[in-house]
């Protein structure tokens, strides 16, 4: 049991790397929302079901839900100002 | 194995923040500060946590007695979570603000925010 | 400054921090280890008061100042980026397109799942003080739920389902709820949020005094401040246009 804490603790590691090194916000909003089910994962492992629900729900659908909005308004913005 | 567990969540926090250092794009920023946040979820519930036990929540299945993990931590991070989704929504508006007065994201671009 | 210097400034400083943080690391106690103080005296407390779900009873009912404190910040988050993603003076809102394919099993399986989010969505709040759940994580996923309109269906169909007045009023009354629990337990002589209600019989719906009360009236808030805030940004993107040059004029 704590082999697999900690073998999600370490795939957190290398999400959380991988979504602050992607530079297209378009795919950091896919990585976001992979990360977000990795991290939900990882507190239900550390026995935690509340934060893990609230995780869930925020890192994988609303968040990258917003960030995709604004990536599109910015780029019609752009566009349209240039 | 203490250093490693704790250690990962100050690694996110470091990386979120050398995302928001290096970044192109401010939508990208706004991100990484959202993977800076969550490495404080993880050294919270990492605080808390105890090998053995199980969640904090009483029933049937686990009567008052059995080892339970700190339920102080988890309450700050649900709340914690929750939140800063909102103020995170507020960063991108503002960001989409500058691209309609500034016609660019780009951080260097933008000379009236410069120090 | 220019690139270079920030990333030298930024390097020299995480290098302190990470020192810092070992350096404190070495005297925490190990992970896994028994040494949790704050477990010990909440989970008598929640037993006292009657509350199965020891994060909750925490969130509304032994540090409930705080909850309300979290909630005002989400009020003023959403208040500020709906301010902020208004129509300007040089744009105006157009009618959203109502095009676009769907696969039918999309449709299918978003039309069919919304009822049950929903469903379970209110359920994970009132039940909040007997299993894992409570406001925040209910409205949030209200919230969600509610937005399987726009996937299932089209952005007009989420629309229908969505009359942003009845939002906002909704928001309003959750942070109003909550400050008359408070109050009301300023009048009963006890202090402001206050378990004033009997505790009840340890695990039925009705028991643990104020806490389902306290949970509902943040689910409705948090539900309602994620609806008004992704309406924002909906129609940010698919709404609002440039007026054109001669309107302006």
């Amino acid at each position: 049991m704590t082999a697999l804490v900690l073998i999600m603790i370490g795939l957190v590691a290398v999400g959380g790397t991988v979504v602050a090194c992607t530079g297209d916000p378009k795919r950091q909003a896919v990585t976001l929302s992979v990360y977000g089910l990795l991290l939900g994962v990882l507190f239900l492992l550390l026995a935690a079901p509340d934060v893990a629900l609230s995780q869930v729900a925020i890192g994988s659908a609303v968040v990258p839900l917003m960030v995709l909005l604004a990536v599109r308004t910015v780029r019609a913005e752009r566009a349209r100002r240039r | 194995m203490s250093l490693y567990a704790y250690g990962v969540g100050i690694w996110l926090v470091l990386v979120g923040i050398a995302g928001v250092v290096r970044s192109r794009d401010l939508i990208h920023t706004v991100v990484c500060v959202s993977v800076a946040q969550s490495g404080t979820y993880v050294v919270l519930l990492a605080v808390g946590y105890q090998r053995g036990a199980v969640a904090p929540i009483f029933g049937s299945s686990s009567p008052p007695g059995t080892p339970v993990v700190d339920p102080v931590v988890q309450a700050m991070a649900l709340t914690d979570i929750v939140v800063s989704a909102t103020v995170t929504a507020l960063l991108l508006a503002l960001v989409i603000q500058v691209a309609k007065r500034h016609g660019t994201v780009v951080p260097d671009e933008l000379h009236a925010l410069r120090g | 400054m220019n690139r270079t210097a920030r990333l030298v400034v930024f390097a020299l400083g995480a290098g302190a921090l990470a020192v810092l943080f070992v350096a404190a690391l070495l005297k925490m106690p190990a992970f896994g280890a028994d040494v949790h103080p704050y477990r010990d005296a909440t989970m008598i407390a929640a037993l006292l008061r009657r509350a199965p779900n020891v994060v909750t009873s925490i969130n509304f009912d032994q540090r409930g100042l705080d909850t309300f404190g979290e909630e005002t910040i989400l009020l003023a988050s959403v208040v500020g980026a709906t301010t902020l993603l208004r129509p300007g003076s040089d744009e105006r809102r157009r009618t959203p397109p109502g095009d676009g394919r769907m696969l039918h099993a999309t449709r299918l399986a978003g039309y069919v799942l919304l009822p049950v989010t929903l469903i379970v969505g209110a359920d994970v709040v009132v039940h909040g003080h007997l299993t894992p759940g409570g406001g925040f994580q209910g409205g949030v996923v209200l919230a969600t739920g509610l937005h399987l309109a726009y996937v299932a269906g089209r952005y007009p169909a989420l629309r229908r389902l969505r009359p942003l007045d009845w939002y906002e009023y909704g928001e309003a009354t959750g942070m109003g709820a909550v400050v008359a629990l408070g109050i009301a337990g300023l009048v009963a002589g006890a202090g402001f949020l206050a378990n004033i209600l009997p505790t009840g019989i340890f695990g039925s719906l009705v028991s643990a005094g104020t806490v389902p009360l306290f949970s509902v009236a943040i689910g409705i808030e948090v539900a309602s401040g994620v609806v008004v805030l992704l309406a924002g940004f909906f129609e940010q993107d698919l709404a609002v246009r440039l007026r054109p040059k001669e309107d302006v004029a």
